[in-house]
């Protein structure tokens, strides 16, 4: 164990200074979730480099061994079939490693896909995020309030994203807090996050959605729940209700700022949630008919406050 | 004018200007230079309407050669637009089609092409075969696979590259998403290389099965064989899915179906599954094959047999049934849940096992062995170590929640060039080097051989293993800009000059050829390695009929036997050989296809249904010709042989 631990310091640190001394974001976990990962990754990671230092060493023990030039002439070199044992060995070894990181891997995917370790008491936060070309959409059912390419995000709580997207596949990764998962057209993925430390993270789509693709990235800032209480009340009080008509602006292909809104969008573009929505046209329709009357009288009075 | 608007491109720019002009002056120079020297009635009899494998594999060769340097050009772009932050080398667009056609480039029109020509050239050779079953459907596998890739290259100058990814994901590749005709050559152009790719796997399967010589049992196979039969085998299973695929998504763009659309039922998880499906065992069609020429290669220069004979059929064995249950480990990410990915992740550790197995078994053979290190052996010994690497990193993408961090990031892509580059293009330019003296009677220069073989391992090991950093920094594949905050400039940079050096080696490589073209000496054996199997028996250049005697075979290393043991390969007289006649009609037939394919990419109806009615036209004809092939007599034999033996 020492000597695990001793070559994941040395691997830590090689990779740490050949990246200019930061530490690379998927190494320097700030969650639970990233922290299991970065952990998988080094420990993987430790005993790869060991079988390639093996394959290496043998490989060029055996060139400088029986090179012909340090051979006589006259060497002939002998028919060998193979030898059961020799070859039990070569497989034996490699089984017991891939078990090892199997079991591992076993364990870690049903880490990643429940909620985070330790944080099981509280109510998890529910985020629903979701992808427009080329902008990131955060509503807080809860709260009432839906911000575009920024995220705020209380600590010491379990958090669940709710992933969709609104047109081609992206992927949803703030490398910090843990791995990515794909936001789709035709159902909702969950993902499982938490933040330990408040600060500020990379948060980005990872998957290629075309043009605007490189610039498809969000802030994420991690703060106290009080912090985070706080500043939904303040959106609460200043920012503009979200409208069908606005929200049917903001998913046009192109890149917006940070932008803030009471209400979500979920209440009338509703999330690809349960089944697969096909052939439910008809009923969407009615649906969003009904919601669409119910936020008439909003959609009014935010006109007059223009 | 209104007709003519759909074949501009969607984003020209001078570099694409320049394009157009210089293939335009290159084609019309080589239609002049053809009138000129009275070449057409020669290009004609000796390769347009060749059945010869050798000449087909030549063929592909050229191409792949050429496909090479294109999808180079695209790499090199590429590096160079990420070398500094923030750089306007290349705009989104541009940079997104050139990362597009690189990788269906390099994968469908530089590696595939470039195994086809180890298997057409080598096979028949060393199972001691005067040509494949299936001559004339081998042309007609090779003209469709040449249409195939002309179609998809002309899409940057007329109507626009593909834009969506070498993976063309839907929704993104889909109408809504990807207006231009691009994807519209990715469906068809592939489509079309494809069928000729299938029919090549049928092929080889009936050849490898049913012409061996006499005497050569199945496990007397030489290894490279052995793993053409089985990539073969990959072939025939994962192509249909392939076609299936691409005809749904041209279904979905040009008449308006639902497979993968966003809306009316279309499921964007349908595509991504279906490609890797075919996805994944292609890329074990490509590393199969360059693992046989490794064996053939480092068993010849260890001046020993191969170690394990056995243990390297039966891993390559399930190496190729495990290349069908691991295509998930593609989109872990997907959502699919902790047991379906548990899963996936553990058939895909599981293949580390044999490829294992053969690695050992490589470095057993060097033990004991007599090792000279020739070009062809240089790059198989860099081939292990950097292939091990890639191998390794493979599995630490296996593990699917770490997978959760690697996905789409710089980290993949280091990975599976790692094992691309390595493993098949090492594998390529190794058994080029290795092969060239029975192609043209002529070796290649060893000085640049072997420094053309470590510089593109210095430039391979400064571009790739900075991304794997990179990678694990956060920096996302695709993106074809980054700022500076990010901190990703110095290590693109270092990326950048592994690039120029592997391009400097490209260089080399067409140097060398012209080097030793004029200077290499013609008089060289037609075993010039002291190497083991069948395809060395024969003259340099090899007769047209192969072997004027059908080798008999009584050991897995035929030809070594028959110097050493004193095996007799060639026992009685000569006897009239049957050989199959050329034909026009393959190359026809995919001028037809390629006609067709460009109807289709731009909706031309009419011409669509034209060209249509002359495929089936063609077929017709073929099916009621009479053909029965031709004798070479005796006394040719007789001539032909003589003159080769006092050459």
């Amino acid at each position: 164990m020492k000597l695990k631990l001793a070559l994941f310091t040395i691997i830590l640190s090689a990779i740490t200074v050949l990246a200019g001394c930061e530490p690379l974001l998927v190494l320097d976990p700030k969650g639970p979730q990233a922290e299991r990962l970065a952990s998988d990754i080094l420990l993987s990671m430790g005993i790869m480099v060991g079988i390639v230092i093996v394959v290496l060493v043998l490989l060029v023990m055996t060139l400088v061994k029986y090179r012909a030039s340090k051979q006589a002439d006259d060497y002939e070199p002998p028919h060998i079939e193979g030898n059961i044992w020799v070859e039990a060995v070569m497989i034996g070894i490699p089984i017991l490693i891939v078990a090892y990181l199997s079991f591992v891997s076993v364990q870690s995917n049903y880490i990643v896909e429940s909620a985070p370790k330790g944080y099981e008491d509280k109510e998890p936060l529910v985020v629903y995020a979701s992808s427009s070309n080329w902008k990131w959409h955060f509503s807080y059912p809860e709260e009432g309030i839906e911000t575009v390419n920024y995220l705020y995000i209380p600590t010491d709580r379990a958090l669940e994203f709710k992933l969709y997207s609104h047109g081609p596949i992206t992927s949803f990764w703030i490398p910090q807090l843990g791995g990515q998962k794909y936001a789709m057209n035709d159902h909702v993925t969950t993902l499982h996050l938490a933040a330990d430390v408040a600060g500020d993270y990379m948060g980005r789509n990872a998957n290629f959605s075309g043009a605007g693709f490189a610039e498809n990235i969000f802030d994420v800032t991690a703060m106290s729940q009080e912090e985070f209480d706080e500043w939904v009340e303040e959106v609460k009080e200043t920012a503009d209700p979200i409208t069908e008509d606005k929200f049917e602006e903001l998913l046009e292909p192109g890149h917006l700022g940070r932008m803030t809104f009471t209400g979500t969008h979920l209440e009338f573009n509703s999330p690809p949630e349960g089944h697969h929505n096909h052939g439910s046209a008809d009923h969407e329709d009615h649906e969003e008919s009904e919601e669409a009357d119910s936020h008439s009288s909003d959609q009014e009075t935010d006109h007059s406050n223009h | 004018m209104e007709f003519f608007e759909r074949f501009a491109i969607p984003h020209p720019s001078l570099p694409i200007y320049i394009a157009m002009v210089s293939i335009g002056l290159t084609v019309i120079g080589i239609l002049a230079g053809l009138t000129y020297f009275k070449k057409w009635g020669y290009l004609w009899r000796e390769w347009l309407t060749t059945v010869d494998h050798k000449k087909i594999g030549i063929m592909y060769l050229l191409s792949a050669l050429v496909m090479l340097f294109r999808g180079g050009v695209d790499a090199i772009m590429m590096r160079a637009q990420l070398a500094v932050p923030d750089n306007v080398l290349l705009d989104s667009q541009h940079y997104n089609e050139i990362f597009t056609t690189h990788g269906i480039v390099m994968i469908l029109f530089m590696a595939m092409p470039f195994i086809m020509f180890f298997m057409n050239f080598v096979v028949p050779l060393q199972i001691g075969a005067r040509d494949v079953a299936f001559p004339r459907l081998n042309a007609l596998s090779f003209w469709l696979f040449f249409m195939g890739a002309m179609l998809f290259n002309i899409s940057f100058v007329i109507g626009g590259s593909p834009d969506a990814g070498w993976t063309s994901y839907f929704p993104l590749a889909g109408n809504e998403f990807s207006k231009s005709v691009g994807t519209n050559y990715y469906m068809i152009a592939i489509q079309i290389a494809g069928i000729g790719t299938l029919m090549t796997g049928i092929n080889f399967i009936t050849t490898i099965l049913k012409m061996r010589a006499p005497g050569m049992t199945l496990m007397k196979m030489p290894m490279f064989t052995w793993s053409s039969l089985i990539a073969s085998a990959i072939i025939v299973f994962a192509f249909p899915v392939l076609t299936v695929a691409l005809a749904m998504g041209t279904m979905d763009r040009l008449f308006g179906t639902n497979f993968f659309t966003l809306d009316n039922g279309g499921m964007d998880m349908l595509w991504a599954n279906i490609f890797w499906v075919w996805g994944h065992p292609e890329v074990y069609i490509l590393i199969l094959p360059a693992f046989g020429i490794f064996s053939e290669i480092i068993s010849t220069f260890a001046r020993r047999n191969l170690y394990g004979y056995k243990s390297m059929v039966g891993s390559m064995v399930i190496i190729s049934l495990l290349s069908f249950i691991v295509w998930a480990h593609h989109f872990f990410t997907m959502g699919q849940g902790a047991l379906t990915n548990s899963i996936f992740s553990v058939t895909t550790m599981a293949i580390a096992v044999p490829t294992g197995v053969k690695i050992f078994n490589w470095i057993l053979t060097l033990r004991k062995g007599k090792i000279t290190v020739p070009t062809p052996m240089l790059y198989s010994l860099l081939f292990i170590p950097l292939f091990t690497l890639g191998g390794v990193t493979g599995v630490m993408l296996a593990m699917s929640a770490a997978d959760y961090q690697y996905h789409n990031t710089m980290f993949l892509v280091a990975h599976f060039h790692n094992v691309i580059i390595p493993g098949v293009v090492y594998a390529m330019l190794a058994g080029f080097t290795y092969y060239w003296p029975k192609l043209f009677g002529f070796m290649l220069n060893e000085r640049i051989g072997k420094w053309t073989a470590w510089l593109m391992s210095i430039g391979f090991i400064l571009a790739f293993i900075p991304m794997y950093i990179t990678g694990l920094d956060g920096q996302a594949r695709r993106m074809y800009t980054y700022s500076e905050s990010t901190g990703f400039g110095p290590l693109n940079m270092v990326s950048f000059g592994g690039a120029a050096i592997m391009g400097i080696s490209f260089v080399l490589i067409v140097y060398n050829i012209y080097y030793s073209f004029r200077y290499a000496s013609r008089d060289i054996s037609s075993d010039p390695w002291n190497a083991r199997t069948l395809e060395w028996a024969t003259h340099t250049p090899v007769p047209e009929y192969n072997f004027a005697i059908i080798p008999e075979v009584k050991s897995e290393e035929a030809f070594w036997d028959a110097k050493k043991k004193g095996h007799v390969l060639f026992k009685g007289e000569y006897e009239k050989i049957h050989m199959p006649n050329n034909s026009g009609l393959p190359f026809i037939l995919s001028c037809i296809f390629f006609v067709w394919g460009f109807s289709l990419v731009f909706s031309l109806w009419i011409p669509v249904i034209i060209t249509t009615i002359g495929i089936f036209v063609c077929m017709t004809v073929r099916s009621f010709e009479k053909d029965h092939g031709r004798y070479i007599s005796v006394k040719e034999i007789e001539e032909t042989e003589s003159e080769l033996r006092g050459a």
